[in-house]
């Protein structure tokens, strides 16, 4: 058991998992003898050599599309691309090839590769280095979509993640790369793909989040007896533990960065008004993003939800 | 059969003024001994800009910011070769393009200090914002560029990139488009050695990158990017050659990044102090100096006096961009569309901005 924080988590499961089974691979800009923009490869050159932590030519299209070809032969690329808004280049190879290869080859190839990338505002960028647009992999099926939000579940989602016999992209909130430290075991343990964590049990409020909204969202939920619920797996997602804590609590909020409109907070609430309506005893509400570009730094305040807008829809369901 | 040859191409080098100061005596007449004094004075502007925008970011007083230094020549010569109807295409790294085109500095500054607001370019250039997603932008310009030929304007689009960018999809299909449809555009790679901390030799297995124009059907040429003159005269002739109807061309601008990638990089991680220090010594400035002088048009004292100018003029640019009042949170939904929606309607209603 040591004291990590996230990049030195994933750092540990890359580690680990390239030990473990030598078909495990690196590629992307800069993860060499860079060790990665956020230093989250460290280190790995020097133990696992040039051919299995790869530097590749800029380009996200390249990256992700050769990844496919090297996963449906038999290696397992673990993929960096260095910021979610630079993922879209290659939203043509994950969209067209890597989501659907099982099903168009009815299960005779598939593609078992792990595309990790850092989203979200956290660290005063120029444009394009603070996008969350979970909604849009979550929307196509054949792709799996995992946000951690500790150094614990970090290690041990990216080890299910590579071990996954499908296409995973896993989503590094880069605002919490550094900010927390936490113990985490040094030998191998994996948190399971597709089950939420109770991250606070409570009884008044169910409150729905993942990632860097994860911790905004339960430090509002001070005075509040409120039953936090970390998504972590966002495709497929844990619809059991929603529903069983919504009928235990008969209120939902539902906390994310990315724009309202079209969020995957839309699924969440779709499917207890479906399921569990009649347990509801307020409305269901959710905080999010607007319907706008993310921005720089000087508007990126008033772009993700606060604190003050999360506590004012716990107080809303609560007074309903 | 025999096996025959069917295509060969040849790609050439130009230099004009080499690192002494020494012009080559059947190229220099392209360029007039106040065009070289105008090269030197916009690379010093350029290159206080740059060092108080770095100053800047340690003070915490901007953001990240990706410095230019070594790259002065390959801008400012390319950039003065356009003319203002123009159209440019700039990527992050082109602070020297905007300066010397007149893009007002204090905008700059608040652009990188992250606001939006820097990038909404003035009426009378017609610079596109910066593309942050590297090389994404090589075909807007091919399309800017087609649009002037069907709307029959003699005009050029110019578009700037890196040799990393050079690895993008976009740029090959930038330039199939302007092969197949002659569109009239400069394609300038900012070959600076460096992609991060990928180097050039890792970014392609080609030789250079002009040749890839050759595979788009038209011509490629690498200048000595350090030399302004070269650049500049390459430059001009391609947006000639643009105008008149003869195509795209591709100039691969043989330079050196002298900087961190960005403020947030720190390069002695991937490259030795050695190599840096080899191409220090090519560094622009100092062959336009030696040119100068040898022509009778530099002293310390007409040296001195351009750097107080240069001075001058950030700090009061400066100032003016640090003067400048925050921007209006409604700022972030006003832009969306040409048209509020209905959800948007609400959510500036519900925050209370811009009410
Ligand atoms: C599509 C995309 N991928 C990755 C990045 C992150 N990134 C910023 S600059 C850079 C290297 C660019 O190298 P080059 O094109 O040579 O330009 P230079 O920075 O040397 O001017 C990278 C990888 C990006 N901005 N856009
Ligand atoms: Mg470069």
């Amino acid at each position: 058991m040591g004291k990590l924080n996230i990049v030195g988590a994933i750092n540990s499961a890359l580690s680990e998992e390239m030990e473990r089974d030598k078909d495990v691979i690196v590629i992307g800009e800069d993860v060499g003898r860079d060790g990665g923009v956020f230093r989250v490869t460290e280190g790995l050159l020097a133990k696992f050599g040039p051919e299995r932590i790869i530097d590749t030519p800029l380009s996200e299209l390249g990256i992700i599309g050769a990844a496919v070809g090297l996963a449906a032969y038999g290696m397992k690329p673990v993929a960096e691309i260095q910021f979610m808004g630079f993922l879209y280049a290659g939203l043509e190879q994950i969209f067209s090839h890597a989501a659907r290869i099982r099903s168009r080859s009815r299960g005779r190839f598939s593609v078992p590769m792990v595309i990790r990338t850092p989203y979200g505002i956290g660290i005063k960028p120029p444009e394009l280095h603070s996008e969350s647009s979970e909604a849009l992999f979550c929307h196509m099926p054949g792709i799996k979509v995992v946000v951690p939000s500790t150094p614990y579940n970090a290690k041990g989602l990216l080890k299910s993640a590579i071990r996954d016999p499908d296409t995973v992209l896993f989503m590094e909130p880069s605002r919490l790369y550094r900010a927390i430290k936490a113990d985490v075991p040094d030998g191998d343990y994996t948190v399971e793909l597709g089950k939420a964590a109770i991250h606070q049990e409570g009884k008044d409020l169910t409150v729905v989040s993942w990632g860097t909204m994860l911790h905004r969202a339960s430090e509002a939920a001070e005075g509040f007896d409120a039953e936090i619920i970390d998504l972590m797996t966002l495709k497929p997602f844990d619809e059991e533990a929603i529903l069983t804590s919504v009928k235990k609590t008969g209120r939902l909020v539902i906390v994310h960065e990315a724009p309202r409109i079209g969020g995957f907070g839309a699924e969440v609430a779709a499917l207890v008004a479906e399921e569990a309506i009649e347990y509801l005893k307020a409305p269901i509400l959710r905080v999010a993003g607007p319907e706008a570009v993310v921005p720089m730094a000087r508007l990126e305040d008033y772009y993700t939800p606060s604190l003050e807008r999360i506590k004012k829809a716990y107080e809303k369901v609560m007074q309903y | 059969m025999p096996v025959s040859i069917i295509e060969k191409i040849e790609v050439k080098y130009l230099q004009i003024i080499n690192e002494k100061g020494e012009a080559d005596p059947d190229l220099i007449p392209s360029v007039s001994d106040d065009e070289i004094t105008r090269f030197f004075e916009t690379i010093i502007l350029a290159r206080t800009f740059n060092q108080r925008a770095l100053s800047l970011q340690r003070e915490g007083r901007i953001g990240t910011y990706a410095s230019i230094l070594g790259q002065e020549a390959s801008q400012i010569g390319s950039a003065l070769a356009f003319s203002d109807d123009d159209w440019l295409f700039p990527s992050f790294r082109e602070s020297g393009v905007l300066v010397a085109k007149g893009y007002p500095m204090w905008m700059l500054y608040r652009y990188w200090a992250g606001d939006e607001r820097g990038m909404k370019c003035p009426d009378n250039l017609n610079i596109f914002p910066m593309s942050v997603p590297v090389g994404t932008h090589v075909p807007h310009a091919t399309g800017a560029a087609w649009a002037m030929k069907l709307k029959g304007h003699r005009k050029a689009a110019g578009v700037y990139f890196g040799d990393g960018g050079s690895s993008k999809g976009d740029f090959h299909e930038g330039l199939n488009f302007a092969g197949v449809f002659k569109a009239p555009v400069v394609f300038l790679c900012q070959n600076n050695q460096w992609a991060i901390s990928v180097p050039r030799t890792s970014q392609t297995a080609a030789k250079t990158i002009a040749q890839k124009a050759y595979a788009h059907g038209f011509e490629g040429i690498q200048v000595d990017g350090n030399d302004a003159a070269a650049v500049y005269k390459a430059t001009k002739d391609a947006v000639e050659k643009a105008k008149s109807g003869g195509g795209p061309t591709l100039i691969e601008c043989f330079t050196y990044r002298l900087d961190d990638h960005t403020t947030s990089d720190d390069a002695s991680r991937y490259r030795s102090k050695e190599e840096v220090e080899a191409w220090r010594a090519k560094e622009p400035l100092v062959r336009l100096r030696l040119f100068l002088e040898k022509k009778g048009r530099w002293t310390k004292e007409y040296e001195a006096g351009v750097v107080k100018k240069a001075e001058e003029s950030v700090d009061s640019e400066i100032k003016k961009a640090e003067a400048f009042p925050p921007p209006d949170p409604a700022d972030l939904i006003r832009y969306t569309y040409a048209e509020l929606t209905p959800r948007q309607k609400k959510e500036l209603k519900e925050s209370g901005w811009g009410s």
